[in-house]
C-alpha cells in the first residue's frame, strides 16, 4: 500500500480511500498500544505538538492530549477565546510565535471555517484540523470509520442516517464524505431549515421526514442540536425539534430493524436529540467511538510525523 | 501647453476613427491646426484612447491615508489609464457635507493628476435617516449621491432620497443589498460555500433590493443607477424595468466578467468582495449582456485595504479589491484578444458610456474636445505583480497574471500625468 | 555483480534446527520457562519453526510472540513517509522468563535495541538471548548474539535477503546488490 505521504491532515476531503485506510490501520495497532501494561511508545519523542483552540473544548483537546502523550510527544496548550483574537492577536501572530518556538505540529481548533488550511499555507509545522467552524472535523469522522469498520467489517454498502442540525455540523460533513469514499450509502435527516438542497450536491438522499431516515438503516448518526438556534429563527422552539426528530424508543420499536446501531460525537444533549435510555442502550456505540478517538488521533500524529519541518527526507 | 502626438494609432470609438495620425493638443484640448512644438510624444506603435473613467472608486481619505490617500489613488488611476474617478463618500468621516465636498474637490485639485468628482453620501453618516445636504453638495461638485459600502435600507428614505434629487438632474447610485439576507455571508451561497460550511451571501440580496428600487423608481418617474450588479437575476429585472420605461443604468466590475465562485482560494481574501464572486451561471449571463450592449459602464469598485487586514482568514477578512491598475488590461486580455467583445466595445464601456450616464465630455480626436487621452501598447505582455502597483494597496485577485496592454501615457487635460516607468 | 547465494533450501532449514539445539542445550532445565518472541518481518516466522523444533525434541511447546518495533525506531525522523506499523502479540507475560529473541538478519543491530526497549516495556524478564539466522557484520551498537546460524562478513553496499516459504514462497539467504528495504 502507498505511504501516507501528505503534510497535513486538513480535511477527509483531502484524502483518498487508501489514505483512510492506513490512518484505520495504524489506528488498531495504536490501540493495541494502548491495552498494554506501559501505554507508552517513544516514538514522538522529541516532537513538540502544539494544541491551539479556539473554541472551548475539553473532550477533543483531552483526547489529543492523551494521544499525543501517548506516544512521547512534548504537548503545550494554547486556549484562546475567540475575544482575544479580536483583540489583536491573529491567528497568523499566534502561528508565527508557534514557529518561533520550533513546534513541529499544531493542532488546531477554531469557530472560523478554513482556518487549518489557511494556516498551514503559512506555517512549516504540520496542521491538524480538530475543527473548524461548520466545515470538517477529520479527526471524529475517521474515529467513526473506525467504530464501524470494527463493527461491521467493511464500510462499503453500509446504510447510514445522519439526523440533525446538518447546516451547521462539521461532524456530518466530514463523515458524509468519508463514508461515501468508503462506499456507504448515507442519508441526511433534519428540519429543512438545516438542510438547504445543496447537500443533494454531495451524492446523498435528503429528508425531513425521521421515518425515511430510520427505516432499514444499519446506522442512525444523530448530531447536537444547540439551543441557539431557535434564537437565530432556525427552529420554532426544542420542542418542536424533539417531537418530530428526537431519537427515542418509541421511534426506534416503530421504525427501525431490530440490529440497529446508535451513534453520537458527544456529549449528548440527553431529551433532546437523543433519549437518554437510547443513548446509554445496547445500541450504542457512543462510548467506543470516544476509546477509538485516542487511537485514531494517535494514528495521525504518527503519520504525519514523517512529514515534519524535523525531517521527512527520503 | 503644446503636445504633438506623432503616429500614433487613433482608436476613438466616439467620433468613429480607427486610423494612423497625428494629435495635435493646445491648453488642454484638441487642436486641428497643427504648431511648432519641442514636445512630441512618438505614438508608433501604440494605440490612443479615450482615457477611461471610472464611476466607483474608494479613496481612504480621510482615515485610511496609509492605505489610500488622494495622492496614491491618483497615481494608480492615471497608471490604469484613467483621467477621471468618482471617490465614493464611506471614508472616515463620510462625505455626507458640503465642507467634506469642497475638501474633496480641493485635494484633488492640489494633487493635480486626474479628475476627481466626489460622490456624495445620501444620508448623514450613511446611516440612511436623515437626507444630507443636497443641493448644497451639488453646488460644490457632487456627481451623484450613494450610501455605497451600504445600501439605503428602508424604502421611504430612498423613496425621499429620488423626490429631493428630482430636477437637479443629479442621481442615486444604490448598493444593492439586502443585510438582512447578506447577513454574516463572505462569498456566494450556493454549492461551494455549502461544501465549505461557510455562510454564504446569497443572489436574492442582491435582486431583492434591484427589484425594490426598480419599482419605487419607477413610482417615482426618477432615474436610478445600481453599482456593481452581478447576478443573473439583477440582469432580468433591469430588462424588466426598463420594459416599464425606467430610466435605469448599471454597471459590472472587470472582476465579477472576468472570475466566478470556483476562483475563489479560500485561503486568500483577495478573492473576497462584495457583492461576491457569484456562480458560473451568472458569470455567464453578465458578459452576455455585455456582449449584447445592456451594461452601462464598466467600474472598478477599487477598494484598497492594507495587507495586515487583507492577511486575516477569509471569514474575518475585510470585502474589497483594488482594480483601477489592471482594468483595462485583464479585460484586453480574456475579452478582447480572446474575441469575446471588440476592442471599441471595451473602450466604450471604459469611457465613452460611463461618460453617457453622467453627462461629462470624454476625450475625443475633434477639433476642441478635451485633450484626456491614453496611449497604450496593446502588444505588450507583463505580468501583474505587487511591486508593479502605484496603489499603497496591494489586494488583487489577478496578481499572478499575464496580461497584455501596457499603458504607456495617460494625459490629461492635455498635459502628460504619467509615463510609463514613473 | 552477480547474486551469491548463502544458503539454500536444506541450509536453512539446517541451520533453524542447530539454533533450536543450542537453545536447548543451554536451557536444558528451564525449558518450561522460555518464551521465544519474533521480529517482524520473518523474525516471527523463524520464532514459529524455532517453537516447532523445541517441542518435537522436548515435548515442550514454548509460548510464541511476534513484535512490531516500527514505533521504536530511532531512524525515524529521518526517512520520511512513515511505514505501516503491524501488530506486536505477545501471548504471555514475559516476566521472570527466559526471553529468546529472534531476527533473520543481524546487522547494526539498531533493530535489536529498538526490540529490547519494547519488549522491556512489556515486562521484567529473567533474562533475554538473541538468536539470529543470519550474522553478517557491520555493528553500531554494542549488541551481541548468543546463537548464530552463519556469520559471514557483508559489505555495506550489499543486501542480506531472507526467502522464507510461509512469506515469500520459497526459501534460502541471497546476498544482493539491490537498495536497502526491509519490508
Amino acid at each position: 500500500m502507498e505511504r501516507f505521504k501528505q503534510k497535513h491532515l486538513l480535511g477527509i476531503e483531502e484524502l483518498s480511500r487508501d489514505e483512510i485506510d492506513s490512518i484505520l490501520d495504524t489506528a488498531i495497532i495504536m490501540k493495541s498500544v494502548l491495552e498494554r501494561r506501559i501505554k507508552k511508545v517513544p516514538t514522538l519523542r522529541g516532537i513538540t505538538v502544539a494544541n491551539l483552540f479556539f473554541e472551548p473544548s475539553t473532550r477533543t483537546l483531552n483526547s489529543f492530549l492523551i494521544a499525543e502523550r501517548r506516544l512521547s510527544a512534548d504537548t503545550i496548550n494554547v486556549s484562546k477565546s475567540f475575544s482575544s483574537v479580536l483583540k489583536g492577536e491573529t491567528l497568523l501572530d499566534t502561528a508565527r510565535n508557534l514557529e518561533a518556538m520550533r513546534v513541529d505540529m499544531v493542532v488546531i481548533r477554531h469557530s472560523v471555517p478554513c482556518s487549518p488550511h489557511y494556516l498551514a499555507e503559512r506555517i512549516s509545522a504540520s496542521v491538524i484540523n480538530a475543527g473548524d467552524g461548520a466545515h470538517e472535523h477529520p479527526t471524529q469522522a475517521l474515529l467513526d470509520m473506525l467504530t464501524l469498520r470494527e463493527r461491521f467489517g467493511n464500510i462499503e454498502g453500509l446504510k447510514v442516517s445522519i439526523i440533525g442540525d446538518i447546516l451547521h455540523s462539521r461532524v456530518a460533513r466530514s463523515l458524509t464524505i468519508g463514508l461515501l469514499k468508503k462506499g456507504a450509502d448515507v442519508i441526511l435527516c433534519g428540519p429543512p431549515t438545516f438542510l438547504p438542497e445543496w447537500f443533494e450536491d454531495y451524492g446523498v438522499k435528503i429528508t425531513y421526514n425521521l421515518k425515511d431516515a430510520i427505516v432499514d438503516r444499519d446506522v442512525i448518526y444523530v448530531l447536537r442540536i444547540q439551543r441557539e438556534r431557535q434564537d437565530a429563527a432556525f427552529l420554532p422552539s426544542l420542542r418542536e425539534y424533539i417531537r418530530y426528530y428526537s431519537v427515542n424508543r418509541d421511534v426506534l420499536n416503530r421504525y427501525a430493524r431490530k440490529d440497529v446501531i446508535i451513534m453520537h460525537p458527544g456529549p449528548v444533549n440527553r431529551g433532546v436529540e437523543l433519549a437518554p435510555d437510547v443513548a446509554d442502550g445496547p445500541w450504542s456505540l457512543i462510548l467506543h467511538q470516544v476509546t477509538n478517538g485516542i487511537a485514531v488521533r494517535m494514528a495521525i500524529l504518527y503519520l504525519l510525523s514523517g512529514i515534519g519541518s524535523s525531517g521527512g527526507v527520503e | 501647453m503644446k503636445i504633438l502626438i506623432k503616429n500614433v494609432r487613433i482608436f476613438d470609438p466616439a467620433s468613429g476613427i480607427d486610423e494612423e495620425g497625428d494629435v495635435f493638443i493646445k491648453n488642454g484640448i484638441v487642436s486641428k491646426k497643427k504648431e511648432e512644438t519641442r514636445n512630441i510624444i512618438e505614438g508608433k506603435g501604440l494605440y490612443l484612447f479615450p482615457a477611461f473613467i471610472d464611476i466607483h472608486t474608494h479613496i481612504r481619505e480621510p482615515g485610511g491615508e496609509d492605505i489610500e490617500n488622494f495622492e496614491s489613488a491618483s497615481k494608480a488611476a492615471v497608471a490604469g489609464g484613467y483621467s477621471t474617478i468618482f471617490m465614493m463618500p464611506n471614508t472616515e468621516p463620510p462625505i455626507d457635507n458640503d465642507g467634506m465636498v469642497r475638501f474633496v474637490v480641493k485635494r484633488a485639485r492640489d494633487v493635480g493628476l486626474v479628475k476627481i468628482y466626489p460622490v456624495g453620501a445620501a444620508t448623514i453618516g450613511r446611516r440612511g435617516e436623515r437626507l444630507t445636504d443636497m443641493r448644497a453638495m451639488i453646488e460644490c461638485g457632487c456627481i451623484g449621491f450613494s450610501d455605497d459600502g451600504s445600501p439605503v435600507k428602508n424604502p421611504r428614505i430612498l423613496r425621499r432620497i429620488l423626490e429631493y434629487l428630482k430636477g437637479t438632474g443629479i442621481k442615486f447610485i444604490e448598493h444593492p443589498e439586502d443585510t438582512e439576507l447578506s447577513s454574516d455571508g463572505s462569498m456566494n451561497e450556493g454549492s461551494l460555500s455549502n461544501k465549505l460550511g461557510v455562510p454564504g451571501i446569497p443572489w436574492v440580496s442582491e435582486a431583492s433590493v434591484v427589484i425594490r428600487d426598480i419599482l419605487i423608481a419607477e413610482y417615482l418617474s426618477s432615474p436610478i443607477h445600481f453599482a456593481h450588479i452581478s447576478t443573473e437575476a439583477s440582469l432580468d429585472l433591469i430588462q424588466f424595468g426598463r420594459k416599464r420605461g425606467v430610466k435605469i443604468t448599471f454597471e459590472v466590475t472587470p472582476h465579477h466578467l472576468l472570475l466566478d465562485e470556483d476562483n475563489v482560494k479560500i485561503t486568500d481574501s483577495n478573492f473576497k468582495m462584495n457583492p461576491p464572486l457569484r456562480s458560473k451561471r451568472d458569470r455567464k449571463a453578465l458578459i452576455k449582456a455585455l456582449k449584447k450592449g445592456f451594461v452601462n459602464a464598466i467600474a472598478t469598485d477599487h477598494a484598497p485595504h492594507p495587507l495586515y487586514k487583507k492577511e486575516l482568514e477569509f471569514s474575518l477578512a475585510p470585502f474589497g479589491v483594488i482594480g483601477l491598475e489592471t482594468a483595462f488590461s485583464t479585460l484586453y486580455t480574456e475579452f478582447v484578444r480572446k474575441g469575446v467583445i471588440g476592442l471599441n466595445e471595451l473602450i466604450e464601456y471604459m469611457s465613452v458610456k460611463p461618460a453617457g450616464i453622467f453627462d461629462l465630455k470624454t476625450g475625443m480626436v475633434r477639433d476642441g474636445a478635451p485633450a484626456d487621452f491614453v496611449l497604450i501598447d496593446l502588444k505588450k505582455k507583463w505580468k501583474i505583480t505587487e511591486d508593479k502597483f502605484h496603489s499603497l494597496s496591494r489586494n488583487s485577485p489577478f496578481l499572478g497574471w499575464d496580461v497584455y496592454g501596457r499603458v504607456v501615457y495617460t494625459i490629461v487635460d492635455g498635459k502628460v500625468v504619467y509615463k510609463e516607468g514613473d | 555483480m552477480g547474486n551469491k547465494k548463502l544458503l539454500d533450501r536444506d541450509g536453512v532449514r539446517e541451520l533453524i534446527g542447530s539454533l533450536a539445539s543450542d537453545i536447548i542445550n543451554r536451557n536444558r532445565k528451564n525449558i518450561k520457562n522460555i518464551c521465544i518472541i519474533g521480529i517482524r518481518n520473518r523474525g516471527d516466522i523463524l520464532a514459529e519453526r524455532l517453537a516447532k523444533y523445541i517441542y518435537k525434541e522436548t515435548g515442550i511447546k514454548p509460548p510464541v510472540g511476534a513484535i512490531d518495533i516500527t514505533l521504536y525506531r530511532d531512524d525515524l525522523t529521518t526517512i520520511g513517509p512513515r511505514p505501516l506499523i503491524g501488530p506486536s502479540e505477545i501471548p504471555c507475560s514475559i516476566d521472570n522468563r527466559i526471553v529468546i529473541l529472534v531476527d533473520d538478519v543481524l546487522y547494526t543491530g539498531r533493530t535489536v535495541r529498538a526490540a529490547l526497549d519494547e519488549l522491556v516495556d512489556f515486562g521484567r524478564p529473567l533474562r533475554i538471548e538473541l538468536a539470529v539466522l543470519v550474522d553478517r557484520g557491520g555493528r553500531e551498537l554494542p549488541i551481541c548474539p548468543d546463537y548464530v546460524g552463519i556469520k559471514e562478513d557483508v559489505d555495506k553496499s550489499l543486501n542480506v535477503a531472507v526467502y522464507l516459504e510461509e512469506l515469500d514462497g520459497e526459501e534460502g539467504v541471497i546476498v544482493k546488490k539491490e537498495e536497502y528495504g526491509k519490508v
